[in-house]
């Protein structure tokens, strides 16, 4: 009796206030839509991070036989000028930077080369001496890039040193920045959600006036009387979060996992299961939503 | 079952008492007139009783129970003990006459086969047998009271209290409605009614209690609408 007593209140107040219904649904789908799109930027970039910064390098590139880098006007880098920066590599002042240092000779870079681009034509006319030899420098602290950029940048022998972060440094800032402008346009239309429920929670307890009313009148308990508002708050809001999670799925499969995933290979792409993980935080996000508007406001119409 | 010690309720600050140290106690079963001017301070202690207002000072006691230190959430349980009945029927103009009743009960958690007994019952006793398809707007003044009579009465309270309750209705009807109280009375309810309707107070010859300007002024078993001082 209860149960089906709530339901069919909830269901007359849902239908009474139709419109306001459905415009709370809008707004949280809106707004959580932002929330979601905000946290996925964030996993896509925790994503990245792990992904890169574990195996991010710093290479320094010999000089190959044909630089135009000041510091390769004597040619091919020699054994010898080598030999130093390995020795200078694996010295006490750089210890505790430097990981691990792996020399990859032009051989080993033709190897490396001819795997990655087997499938690629023009890889086949590449040769071993058209590459260059390299120390792949693997960091304790890849933060800690300029310490080993300072010391071989302009070294005789030594074309380049790059670290890969560099390549990756940008991108991942102009995700963060996408994500904060995410957020803030989250936090503006959560805003509009909790004065919009609040209102629609307002109207349909004066709708209802009458009825609750009688119920104080008659005992009714506190929580009796307001479950029904309560309810429909969270339902709307629930259902608007719901359509948000949907939007946010068919916006990762076709525009990350179909789209982007096929335009720019040398990114991991979070996937669809991405959404499912914060799908959770939307929904609790929505009733705790509606449950802060319908506290706000019931406490203030429905008093015993 | 209703004790009143002392009870004084000011509603502004400053303004002259609704209620002025009232002490009075109405006995289980009894059968009370509320009479006095217009003002003087008998919805105020209605609305004490049921707690619709908390005195300003002195206390109240109801079944019992010291509604000063009752605590907020106890108070739908006190409510249900307490029918009420008011001058303007308050039903729910889109349920039918059955459904407003039922409603009392709905709402406080009875099981439906409860209900489905309990509220024909009830519809019978306030005589509305036969009318339960009907919306308040297709019954007349009395019989919108009798099922605002049979809503208060529907959970078998201790007690019904009515805030002029014939005050919309023709003499003839109210009678009938004084009848239906009357009888509610005699299964053992203690009913307290607000009115200015002097000649039902002077048929029925019940206990009278005078209020003037919130102060008790009469008290007077089997009395009159006039005072007799
Ligand atoms: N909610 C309120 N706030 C402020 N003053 C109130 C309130 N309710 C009643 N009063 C004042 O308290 C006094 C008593 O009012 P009450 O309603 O108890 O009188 P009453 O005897 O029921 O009058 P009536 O016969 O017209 O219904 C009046 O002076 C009224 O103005
Ligand atoms: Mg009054």
């Amino acid at each position: 009796m209860r149960l089906q007593f709530i339901l069919s209140e909830i269901g007359l107040g849902l239908r009474r206030n139709l419109s306001m219904t459905i415009s709370v649904v809008l707004v949280t789908f809106v707004s959580l839509t932002f929330v979601g799109a905000a946290g996925l930027l964030q996993l896509q970039i925790d994503q990245m991070k792990d992904d890169w910064y574990d195996k991010v390098e710093v290479s320094i590139f010999l000089c190959p036989s044909d630089s135009d880098a000041p510091t390769c006007v004597g040619g091919e880098a020699t054994a010898d000028q080598t030999e130093a920066l390995r020795e200078q590599l694996e010295s006490e002042a750089l210890e505790p930077y430097v990981e691990q240092v792996f020399y990859e000779s032009k051989d080993d870079a033709y190897v490396a080369f001819q795997e990655r681009f087997a499938d690629e034509w023009w890889a086949q006319g590449v040769t071993a001496d058209q590459l260059q030899a390299s120390f792949r420098v693997a960091l304790v602290d890849p933060e800690q890039y300029q310490v080993v950029s300072d010391a071989f940048t302009g070294v005789t022998g030594v074309e380049e040193v790059r670290d890969q972060r560099q390549v990756i440094e940008p991108l991942i800032l102009v995700l963060n920045r996408s994500s904060l402008v995410a957020a803030g346009l989250a936090a503006v239309m959560l805003l509009a959600a909790v004065l919009l429920i609040t209102t629609t929670i307002r109207l349909s307890a004066m709708s209802r006036r009458r009825e609750t009313g009688i119920m104080r009148l008659v005992g009714a308990s506190n929580l009796f009387i307001q479950l029904p508002f309560m309810l429909e708050g969270a339902i709307a809001a629930t259902i608007g979060a719901a359509l948000s999670v949907a939007g946010l799925w068919f916006g990762v499969r076709y525009l990350v996992e179909d789209w982007l995933a096929g335009e720019v290979q040398f990114v991991q792409y979070i996937g669809t299961d991405a959404v499912w993980t914060i799908a959770p935080i939307l929904l609790v996000v929505a009733i705790g939503l509606a449950a802060v508007s319908s506290v706000v406001t019931l406490s203030r119409y429905t008093k015993v | 079952m209703i004790r009143f010690e002392n009870v004084t309720k000011v509603y502004a600050r400053g303004a002259r008492p609704a209620l002025d140290a009232v002490d009075l106690e109405v006995e289980r079963g009894e059968f009370v007139f509320l009479v006095g001017a217009s003002g003087s301070g008998k919805s105020t202690f209605l609305r004490l009783v049921l707690r619709e207002e908390r005195p300003t000072a002195g206390k109240v006691f109801v079944a019992g129970r010291d509604l000063s230190t009752l605590s907020t959430w106890k108070v739908p349980h006190l409510r249900r003990q307490i029918g009420a009945v008011f001058q303007d029927f308050r039903l729910l103009p889109n349920k039918t006459v059955f459904e407003n009743v039922a409603f009392a009960l709905q709402v406080i958690g009875k099981p439906r086969h409860h209900i489905m007994t309990t509220v024909p019952d009830t519809l019978e006793l306030v005589g509305l047998g036969g009318k339960e398809k009907r919306r308040p707007h297709e019954l007349s003044g009395g019989e919108q009271q009798r099922v605002a009579i049979a809503r208060a009465f529907v959970n078998r309270p201790s007690i019904l209290l009515c805030d002029e309750p014939t005050g919309n209705l023709d003499p003839t009807t109210s009678v009938g409605i004084m009848r239906l109280l009357d009888r509610i009375n005699r299964t053992g309810t203690t009913v307290v009614m607000a009115t200015h309707d002097d000649e039902i107070v002077d048929q029925m010859r019940k206990r009278v209690i005078e209020l003037d300007n919130g102060q008790l002024v009469r008290d007077q078993s089997r009395g009159v609408y006039g005072s007799t001082r």
